[in-house]
C-alpha cells in the first residue's frame, strides 16, 4: 500500500505550496509513489474527510505555515491526531516566520493597521438567523511546533527543492534522523556559499548598508561589502539562492542545531565583525541597521527566548 | 503590608576583572545588596546575546554585565565585542518593548572591589523604581477551548 501523505497550510503566503509544485516533473514519481489524501490547495477534499479517518492513519502531514489563528490550532491538532508523522514545512512552520514579526504588536493594532476606520471583520455575526463564524486571530504568532508536537522541520522561505526531494526521499526509504530533526545540512550557509573564498579573514566593517545604498559587487563576500548578511549564523542547504541573486542572506534556513536563539546568534555575529571601539563611532555604524529585530529575527521571532514584544497588560 | 519588590539581577562578571573586583569586596567585607546572581565567564567578550535574552525570558528583572576597562581585556579586545553586542542588543530590547536601563554594562577592574558595590545597589534602586521586568502577555484567545 502507498504512504498515505497531506498536506496543509496555516498562516503562510503560499510560497511552500509553490515549492512543491516547482519540483517539476520530479515531482512526478512522488506522485507515483504515495497516496495524497488531503492537499487543499490542489485537491477537493473537505475537512470532514480528515475527520472520518481513522486516527494515525496518515502517514506523514507536511504543515506549512505559522498558527495565528483559532481555525489554524484546531486544524493543526487535527492533523496531529490523524498523522503519524507531522513535519514543520518551511520557516512560517518552523521558526514563526514572517508572519511571526506581528509579535513586535497586537491583533486589535493589527487590525486596525489594515482596516483603519472601515469595518472590521467579525469573529461572529447573525445573517438571516445563522451564525456566522470567522476565526480569531491570536495576539501572539505561534510556530508550529508550540501548537502541536512536530517530529521534523524542512526549513526555508520556501524550502529549495533539493531539500524537499531529500525530505521526501528520508520518508519513502525509511532512512529518517533522529525526532526532532531539521531535514538539512547542519553547518553554516557559508560553507556552501559561491563566494565563500573571497570572504577575508579579518572583517572590520565600520559602516553597513542596505541593498539599493550600493552597487553590490557580483563577486565578492556580501558581508565584506557592509551588508548585514547573515550567512555565518544560518543554516546551509538553500543552494546560496539569494547569494547567486546578489542578495545578502536573511536567514530563512534559521540557526544549526548548535543555537537555540536565531536572533540573537545573527546579531553577536554581526556586532562581532565590525571594527570600531568607540562608543560613539558603534552607535554611527548601528544607526544604519533601521530595525534591528526585522534584521536579526526577520523568520524567527516567535521561536526566540522573548517570543514577542512586552505590552502593557 | 505587602513585601516590598524585590529585583533579581543575572549579572555575568569577566573572570580576569570585575569576577576579581567581586572577590575583593566579599574578602574586603564590603557590604552591597543581595539581588545578583553572578555568572563567570572567561570574558565579557564570550557573553552571547542569548545568554542574556534567555535569563529575560527566565524572569530576571535586570541583566549586569561586568568586564575590563577598554584597553586592558586579557584577550586585547573582547571587551570591545561585547561593548558592541551590548549597544546593538540595547536597540533591539526597546523593540522588544524592555526597558534600556535593564541592561547594563560596566568596566570594573579587579582592584575596584567598592565598584562592585557601588553598581549593584544602584542597578536595584533603578530596578525597584522600574518594577518587576514586563512578563509575556496571555494569549487573548484561550487556547485550551479550540477542540480539533
Amino acid at each position: 500500500m502507498k504512504p498515505k501523505v497531506a498536506f496543509y497550510w496555516c498562516a503562510s503566503c503560499g510560497g511552500c505550496e509553490e515549492a512543491v509544485l516547482d519540483l517539476a516533473e520530479d515531482v512526478l514519481p512522488v506522485l507515483e509513489a504515495v497516496d495524497i489524501v488531503f492537499w487543499p490547495v490542489a485537491l477537493d477534499f473537505k475537512e470532514h474527510d480528515v475527520e472520518a479517518m481513522a486516527d494515525a492513519s496518515i502517514d506523514v502531514a507536511f504543515v506549512n505555515g505559522a498558527v495565528r489563528t483559532t481555525e489554524q490550532l484546531r486544524m493543526a491538532r487535527l492533523m496531529r491526531r490523524k498523522s503519524r508523522f507531522v513535519v514543520g514545512f518551511g520557516a512560517c512552520a518552523q521558526q514563526g516566520g514572517i508572519p511571526g514579526l506581528s509579535n513586535l504588536t497586537t491583533a486589535a493594532a493589527t487590525m486596525q493597521e489594515a482596516y483603519g476606520e472601515g469595518t472590521k471583520p467579525q469573529t461572529s455575526c447573525p445573517v438571516n438567523g445563522y451564525a456566522l463564524d470567522l476565526p480569531t486571530l491570536f495576539d501572539t504568532v505561534l510556530p508550529l511546533d508550540r501548537a502541536i508536537p512536530v517530529d521534523y522541520n524542512v526549513p526555508g522561505c520556501p524550502p529549495s527543492p533539493k531539500i524537499i526531494a531529500g525530505a521526501l526521499q528520508a520518508f519513502l526509504s525509511g532512512t529518517l534522523p533522529e525526532p526532532g530533526s531539521v531535514l538539512a545540512p547542519d553547518r553554516a550557509m557559508c560553507e556552501e556559499c559561491p563566494r565563500r573564498d573571497s570572504h577575508p579573514n579579518e572583517l572590520r566593517l565600520e559602516h553597513f548598508h542596505r541593498v539599493p545604498e550600493i552597487a553590490v559587487d557580483p563577486e565578492m563576500c556580501i558581508l565584506a561589502q557592509g551588508l548585514p548578511c547573515l550567512g555565518p549564523s544560518t543554516r546551509a542547504g538553500c543552494g546560496a539562492r539569494c547569494i547567486n541573486g546578489n542578495m545578502p542572506c536573511t536567514g530563512c534556513f534559521g540557526p544549526t542545531s548548535k543555537v537555540r536563539d536565531y536572533g540573537a546568534k545573527a546579531l553577536c555575529s554581526i556586532a562581532s565583525v565590525m571594527g570600531c571601539n568607540d562608543p560613539a563611532e558603534i552607535d554611527a555604524a548601528l544607526e544604519e541597521i533601521a530595525d534591528p529585530a526585522g534584521t536579526f529575527y526577520r523568520y524567527s521571532l516567535a521561536s526566540s527566548f522573548l517570543e514577542r514584544r512586552r505590552m502593557e497588560v | 503590608m505587602p513585601e516590598e519588590f524585590e529585583p533579581r539581577i543575572v549579572a555575568f562578571f569577566c573572570n580576569w576583572c570585575t569576577y576579581l573586583a567581586a572577590d575583593l569586596a566579599g574578602t574586603s567585607r564590603i557590604k552591597y545588596l543581595p539581588n545578583a546572581e553572578v555568572v563567570r565567564v572567561m570574558c565579557s567578550g564570550r557573553i552571547d546575546v542569548q545568554f542574556v535574552l534567555k535569563a529575560f525570558a527566565k524572569g530576571a528583572d535586570g541583566v549586569l554585565i561586568g568586564g575590563c576597562h577598554p584597553g586592558d581585556c586579557h584577550y586585547q579586545e573582547g571587551n570591545y565585542k561585547c561593548l558592541r553586542r551590548f549597544r546593538l542588543v540595547q536597540r533591539l530590547l526597546k523593540q522588544m518593548g524592555i526597558e534600556q536601563e535593564r541592561l547594563r554594562l560596566e568596566w570594573i577592574s579587579a582592584a575596584e572591589g567598592d565598584r562592585v558595590r557601588v553598581v549593584i545597589n544602584d542597578m536595584v534602586e533603578t530596578l525597584k523604581r522600574l518594577g518587576p521586568a514586563p512578563k509575556l502577555v496571555e494569549q487573548a484567545a484561550d487556547l485550551s477551548e479550540v477542540s480539533a
